[in-house]
């Protein structure tokens, strides 16, 4: 590991800050994703900002009948969480459906926001990858391509979005809120907060360097039948082939995908058709597909069908 | 209790044996994979004091900010009984209690626990006066080889605790009425593998402790 200097921030906004004054610093909350990424040397960073004594551990209501959730509650704590078990019950759910417990106790809101791909080719530093080494090639074209993503991709890029919790929250059509290092705030609605590759595959999402995430919130509930169906390799601790987010009934119908794409895939006109060929056929508009992932257009339409059979038992 | 960081270890042990050949390999090896082109690596960078309260003792140390949790308490607090076996979060050996809620000590740096309260298997039990979960995986035999045991029994303790406050898992059928079963069991301990399969033992162990049985 990369030898680094370390500080413990005392505000949001001193954290991001410390974050802007150092052009190689990173902050560190639960830091599962990147002490892993650390010790393989993909991430080398030379200073980290510790943020997790910052009072943002609260989920609490919104004026306008939502939620916020803090940006260091823990994936246990949101999942556990009365009203989210409650209300947003798709999202418990996505959350329940990745990593390990030990995992989950330590990683936090917005640290699964920024979780980075699990490419192969992006962990392995003896292989040419755009992501982590921008111009250098993709290895994933034609190379193992098995799990990877087949829309929002480029040929910079094949990369899929890990998190099960970010397609929940683009289902629900959630808010990223941050704090810049001159005090000044903004809501990024998750729709725009992570990219298709094109060609910057490097860079992941909206945040600007030291934009510092405090909270994500949700509108108010939908109602509704809420569903997570993930389809893996194994039963239980190994990210999403194809994932199917959706909400249905109540006069609501929506869908948001995982395992496929870029970032947490969802096509708002595809909501207004009906039946599982016709929505699976919209949202998979533009697919690209290697050889070895072409098998995940019928597994998604297959899941899509077997999610809406559950929420409609 | 305050102690100094350095356990007391005299005369010749096996681990030391092994730790002093390891290290031969590594100089040796050294000089194979030296590379003018590389770089020489940035020097250690300056240490960082952090207090941790380990089993009931507060230690006050002094470490590279690189060290993990679970370096600290194995190379410097001499606590082997917590396990080193993927060292990136995959295998769950290396879980120990922080603050009464089970992680994985690989994946945290130790200077990020200051003032925690971090429970380890020795704290949990030691011979003659055992922990329940360690009474119960003893008697169903929930091990083979053992290196997973500390951090499945870990593991186990916290995660009924998780159980009985609430929280659901990926085969919860209502989130709001959890009902223990092997089922929920076998899912909650994913994140610690056992290469000798010793699962149905581990689980039957759990189940026992769970229905107040094993004193």
């Amino acid at each position: 590991m990369r030898a680094f200097t370390y500080e413990r921030a005392d505000s949001p906004q001193a954290a991001a800050q410390a974050v802007a004054s150092h052009p190689e610093a990173k902050f560190i909350a639960g830091g599962t994703n990147l002490l892993d990424l650390m010790k393989l040397e993909v991430e080398r960073p030379a200073h980290l900002v510790d943020v997790t004594r910052l009072d943002l551990k609260k989920v609490e209501r919104t004026g306008d009948g939502g939620l916020r959730i803090g940006a260091l509650v823990t994936n246990t704590a949101m999942a556990s969480h009365p009203i989210v078990k409650r209300h947003y019950a798709v999202l418990s759910r996505a959350v329940m459906a990745g990593a390990s417990g030990q995992l989950r106790n330590k990683a936090t809101t917005g640290g699964n926001l920024l979780q980075r791909s699990r490419c192969p080719y992006f962990y392995d530093t003896s292989k040419p990858c755009n992501k982590r080494k921008p111009g250098t090639g993709c290895s994933a074209i034609g190379g193992f391509s098995r799990n990877l993503a087949i829309l929002g991709i480029s040929d910079a890029c094949i990369a899929q979005h890990p998190s099960d919790m970010a397609v929940a929250m683009r289902l629900l059509d959630a808010k990223v809120e941050t704090i810049m290092p001159d005090g000044g705030t903004r809501a990024i609605p998750i729709a725009d907060f992570h990219r298709e590759w094109g060609n910057t595959p490097n860079v992941e999402n909206a945040l600007r360097h030291g934009e510092f995430i405090t909270a994500v919130t949700l509108p108010k509930p939908l109602g509704g039948t809420h569903v997570y169906r993930k389809v893996r390799d194994r039963a239980s601790y190994a990210f999403a082939t194809v994932s199917v987010a959706a909400v249905i009934g109540d006069g609501v119908q929506r869908f948001a995908f995982g395992g496929i794409a870029s970032k947490p895939w969802r096509v708002e006109a595809a909501e207004k058709l009906s039946g599982a060929d016709a929505i699976a056929k919209a949202v998979l508009a533009g697919a690209r597909p290697t050889a070895q992932n072409r098998f995940k257009i019928p597994l998604t339409r297959r899941t899509l069908a077997a999610t809406i059979e559950q929420a409609q038992a | 209790m305050d102690q100094d960081s350095n356990p007391k270890r005299t005369g010749v042990t096996r681990r030391g044996l092994l730790a002093g050949s390891a290290a031969t390999v590594a100089l040796a090896n050294a000089h194979a994979l030296a590379d003018p082109a590389t770089p020489s690596p940035a020097p250690a960078p300056a240490t960082v004091p952090v207090s941790l309260n380990v089993n009931g003792t507060k230690h006050s140390l002094k470490l590279d900010p690189r060290v993990t949790l679970l370096d600290a308490l194995r190379e410097r607090l001499g606590l082997t009984g917590t396990k080193k076996g993927c060292d990136h979060g995959q295998c769950g050996a290396c879980t120990v209690h922080v603050n009464g809620t089970r992680i994985n000590s690989c994946l945290s740096l130790a200077v990020m626990h200051e003032g925690d309260e971090i429970t380890t298997i020795e704290g949990l039990g030691l011979p003659g006066n055992l922990h329940p979960m360690q009474a119960a995986f003893v008697k169903h035999d929930g091990f083979q080889c053992g290196y997973c045991t500390p951090g499945q029994i870990c593991s186990s303790v916290a995660m009924l605790k998780e159980f009985d406050q609430g929280v659901p898992s990926n085969v919860t059928e209502d989130l709001e009425n959890i009902v223990f079963s092997d089922e929920e069991v076998r899912e909650r301990m994913s994140g610690n593998i056992c290469r000798c399969a010793a699962y149905p033992n581990i689980v039957a162990a759990i189940r026992e402790v769970h229905g107040g049985g094993v004193a």
